[in-house]
């Protein structure tokens, strides 16, 4: 039923149809209130059967989903920004260990320095544990890519991580149409593990492997994600089927067809830079949107055939390298080695920095001049980043950047180390 | 679109105003989206919250910037935080206070947004007078579906009565439809006024 309603409201109660059994999570923003709702339901009986677990860290949260896992539960946890990093031991044994676990990810900056906002920092770090990572344009988006998560990650053995951008999805209030128990029960049948802890055929799970099998058991992890290449477009085929609905998938087109420019970009950002499309078409440029929404398997097949018109590739993203440039960028390109494309890579958003329409227009507006050099981090103010160089050439002991920066813009007072 | 910007404080229930404004949106038909400005949300701290209200897609993610209407739950922010920032020049202004524009210094305003779309209305002192305590928003929210016409009242009662349980929606509901008398009897006077 179509509802307005908050994005971590919709998802908890779609995580809820998907029936877990274990939860367990600690609480972190910007992803508590996901938690919290899912804990109110058990206790309220509306999930049932379902053991939710309070637990005292992050660490624990995915060992105790690791556990259940596998003893044969569904096992679902979420989490953000510091709490994933927390974790980051267990989230690489949850995939080491080919244990279906499903996290939302409710995207936020890391620190240092400290700041709750939304980019795509906590995701990319953990870009190479051997998780699925699908992103969310939408609340809609979000709630169903959790059914489709479980799915997912139970055909396979594969645990899936949903990331929706903090904040601005997880807290925004728009419309959500919910599925019913009846359509998730159809589309999500009982978990069937593929390994088990079990007394009666008793195994052992997590043996240590040595030089003369590692490679290969990490290279049929490498496997499995390239078979979710297959299933993640399968499964969501079958759920427009289902419900109607066009949500997951590898990666969503938008104004394609002659574009020479194509802009790239993942997330709830999406919606912004097509509003800001709409308005470079209306002046006659010849400019379309690629969303992607699976980063982990890369899809890197459909990344160039959706780009394979363009000349231009303006790679947005909310994350980067620290030293190098952008993550998704440097797969895009990995994509689109021998063609002709060119690159253009642009770092916005970061710690919560508004990405405005008028920024993306005037950006995109660039982009069809031919004015973009390879890196740009959208609407940087220069003039503080200068100030600060230059105290930091005046004096040796010019104090910690973050607060003389924030002295400089005024947003706190006092005595500075240094002026 | 007419998009909405909710200035107040930690406590306020500036964020519950927003989401109940785009539920009675909703309740209509229409497309909303309600969000904060995930500031640093303690109590007493300005807070910032957004509704968008359309008859399409709402797909921009970007804070409200240029609003059609600011509400202002809290008058001693005005020397605080730069309360008609980007406000649209045919835009609406909503001021939770028992003064008059020119008592708080505002009749600037006057100059710069049409005269009709500036409304005070207290509240605080109809919420006090509801159900005891000073929880401006419900209140506020019925000033402003008199003011713009953007959501009816009985949508906002609806959605009122929806968020807040039993006697407590019952008494805010109230609140709303007392707002929205008070703003209806002000503009009325202005008309006449304006046309004396």
């Amino acid at each position: 039923m179509l509802q307005q309603i908050e994005g971590s409201r919709a998802v908890a109660e779609t995580v809820a149809l998907c029936r877990p059994e274990v939860v367990c999570a600690y609480p972190i923003s910007p992803q508590t209130h996901i938690i919290e709702a899912v804990g109110v339901m058990v206790k309220e009986g509306r999930l049932s059967p379902c053991e939710f677990i309070n637990v005292e860290s992050e660490f624990a949260a995915m060992s105790v989903a690791i556990g259940a896992s596998a003893t044969g539960a569904r096992a679902y946890t979420a989490t953000a920004s510091q709490g994933l990093l927390y974790m980051m031991e267990a989230v690489y044994n949850a995939a080491g260990l080919g244990l279906p676990i499903v996290m939302t990810l409710a995207n936020r900056a890391i620190g240092a320095p400290i700041n709750i906002w939304n980019d795509h920092s906590d995701a990319m770090a953990v870009r190479d544990s051997g998780w699925i990572q699908l992103f969310a344009e939408t609340n809609q988006e979000a709630a169903d890519l959790h059914v489709q998560a479980f799915r997912l990650a139970e055909e396979l053995s594969v645990p899936v991580m949903v990331c929706m951008d903090g904040f601005i999805l997880t807290h925004a209030v728009e419309g959500v149409d919910l599925l019913d128990q009846a359509s998730v029960d159809r589309f999500l049948p009982p978990y069937e593990p593929r390994q088990v802890l079990d007394p009666e055929h008793p195994v052992s799970i997590g043996a240590m492997v040595g030089p003369e099998a590692f490679p290969e058991v990490r290279y049929l992890a490498h496997l499995r994600q390239l078979d979710a290449l297959h299933r993640i477009p399968a499964i969501a085929e079958e759920f427009l089927t289902a419900t109607g609905r066009q949500s997951g998938g590898l990666v969503h087109s938008y104004r394609t067809e002659d574009a020479d420019t194509i802009v790239v970009a993942m997330g709830s950002v999406l919606g912004t830079i097509k509003d800001a499309v709409d308005i470079r078409r209306e002046a006659g440029e010849r400019i379309g949107v690629l969303g992607i929404t699976s980063f982990r398997p890369f899809p890197a097949r459909a990344v160039r055939q959706a780009l394979s018109g363009a000349s231009q590739i303006v790679v947005l993203e909310k994350a980067f390298s620290i030293g190098h440039g952008g993550v998704l960028a440097t797969d895009v390109a990995m994509a689109l080695q021998g063609t002709n494309c060119i690159i253009r890579e642009v770092v916005a958003g970061l710690g919560g920095r508004p990405i405005t329409r008028q920024s993306l227009v005037a950006l995109f507006y660039k982009a069809a001049q031919g004015e973009l050099g390879a890196l740009l981090f959208l609407d940087l103010d220069m003039d503080v980043v200068d100030r600060e160089v230059e105290r930091m050439k005046a004096n040796r002991r010019s104090g910690p950047s973050a607060e003389n920066v924030l002295r400089d813009l005024g947003v706190t007072r006092g005595e500075g180390a240094l002026s | 679109m007419f998009q909405v910007r909710i200035h107040g404080r930690g406590g306020q229930g500036v964020v519950t105003a927003a989401e109940i404004l785009s539920v009675a949106a909703f309740d209509e038909g229409r497309q909303a989206q309600a969000f904060p400005s995930f500031g640093s949300e303690r109590t007493g701290a300005p807070v910032v919250s957004f509704c968008r209200i359309d008859d399409r897609e709402i797909r921009t993610r970007e804070p409200v910037m240029a609003p059609d209407a600011v509400i202002v739950q809290d008058v001693t922010l005005i020397n605080q935080v730069d309360l008609f920032s980007g406000l649209s020049p045919v835009g609406y202004v909503l001021i939770n206070t028992s003064r008059t524009f020119e008592e708080l210094g505002l009749a600037d305003l006057f100059s710069r947004f049409p005269r009709p779309h500036l409304v005070t209305c207290p509240a605080t002192e109809i919420a006090l007078a509801s159900f005891g305590r000073p929880l401006p928003n419900a209140a506020l929210l019925g000033a402003f579906a008199a003011l713009t016409r953007q959501v009816t009242l009985s949508a906002l009662q609806t959605a009122i009565r929806d968020h807040f349980a039993g006697a407590v929606g019952e008494r805010n509901a109230e609140a709303a439809s007392a707002a929205f008398d008070t703003v209806t009897i002000y503009q009325e006077e202005l008309a006449r006024a304006a046309a004396n």
